[in-house]
């Protein structure tokens, strides 16, 4: 049981590798948008990593001057603006919805949309009921003899 | 009809290890490295900056040479800065103008750097705090620009420039600007 409970913890262990940098806020809701902030965005440098799990120097920046942004009172989108003029789509965990997401974002849609329609017309095709028996002609049913006959030989 | 459902997950399995193998054999052989990433950069002006210069100068856009050139990106704890250099002296030989960009470095290494190896930039911006770097949209050193005459980004490479590089990615664009400026 024990082991169990600890085998489940371990699925919904989450990564604490987290940098420490201590950054001054005036109140919480600048620590929350910061805190937001580094886990939606992506360090570039990195392939899947985000700024607040990222120990490189291009991350360190980045959480520098997104801090620096906060303080300056820039908004959510203003920052986000930031970001993308200079390292584009990448940078946002959340990409946006344009020509070039466009198959990110529809998709899984489009894949659980097929999935329902396979899954329809297999219960349709069995809701049909079983096939009509199988007239055997002669020659079929000759040889199926044989077969019947040959497997009580060899049993 | 029937018979061909039957393979259709052995057909899927072919189908994707093709994709796989062509990606796999791109990225050997150079074509298609994954962790590229294009720069937001391309076709927008350069960045404004005013930034001191390893001379002690203060340069801004208006202080860029009049034809195409490279913004060089570079620093003295990049090891890969090392092994490109050679490469960067070749084209200042070549009459390539280059700008450096001397990034979150030290001053005093960066000038001992050029001094022993050979100078191939026209100027060497010293961004010692990295923001330049930032509005380039850099990821690390060694990156590399092509600037047309008319302060626009053309074309922008991670990683360090050697002869093939240089054949495979800028030679073309380099000649394709002179060609539409004439």
């Amino acid at each position: 049981m024990r082991l169990l409970f600890a085998l489940i913890s371990l699925v919904f262990a989450v990564n604490a590798a987290a940098v420490i940098e201590s950054y001054e806020f005036d109140n919480d809701i600048q620590r929350d948008r910061y805190n937001a902030f580094i886990e939606e965005l992506r360090c570039p440098k990195c392939q899947n990593q985000n700024l607040s799990g990222s120990d490189s120097e291009i991350a360190r920046d980045l959480r520098r001057k997104v801090h620096d942004m906060i303080m300056a009172d820039k908004s959510d989108a203003e920052i986000t603006q930031y970001m993308l003029d200079r390292y584009g789509d990448f940078v946002l965990y959340r990409p946006r919805f344009a020509g070039t997401t466009a198959v990110l974002w529809l998709m899984p849609a489009a894949l659980i949309l097929l999935g329902l329609i396979v899954w329809y017309r297999m219960g349709k095709r069995r809701g049909a009921g079983p096939a009509a028996p199988v007239e055997l002609d002669s020659r079929e049913r000759e040889r199926l003899a044989s077969l019947l006959g040959e497997e009580d030989r060899n049993a | 009809m029937q018979r061909l459902k039957l393979f259709l997950p052995l057909i899927i399995f072919v189908l994707l290890a093709l994709v796989f193998l062509g990606v796999e054999l791109r990225v050997k052989s150079g074509d298609y490295s994954p962790t590229a990433m294009p720069s937001a950069l391309v076709d927008k002006p350069l960045p404004d900056f005013d930034l001191p210069t390893l001379n002690g100068e203060r340069a801004g856009p208006g202080d860029m040479p009049a034809q195409a050139y490279l913004v060089n990106v570079w620093a003295t704890w990049c090891p890969t800065c090392h092994y490109e250099h050679p490469f960067l002296v070749e084209l200042q030989r070549r009459g390539i103008p280059i700008i450096g960009v001397d990034y979150k470095d030290s001053a005093d290494a960066a000038q001992r750097w050029l001094q022993e190896k050979g100078d191939p930039y026209v100027m060497t911006l010293f961004d010692a705090d990295g923001q330049f770097g930032l509005d380039l949209g850099v990821t690390g050193a060694p990156e590399t620009y092509l600037v047309d005459s008319n302060g626009i980004v053309r074309f922008r490479f991670q990683g360090a420039l050697d002869e093939k590089v240089w054949l495979k990615e800028f030679a073309p664009r380099v000649a394709a600007l002179k060609g539409g400026a004439e």
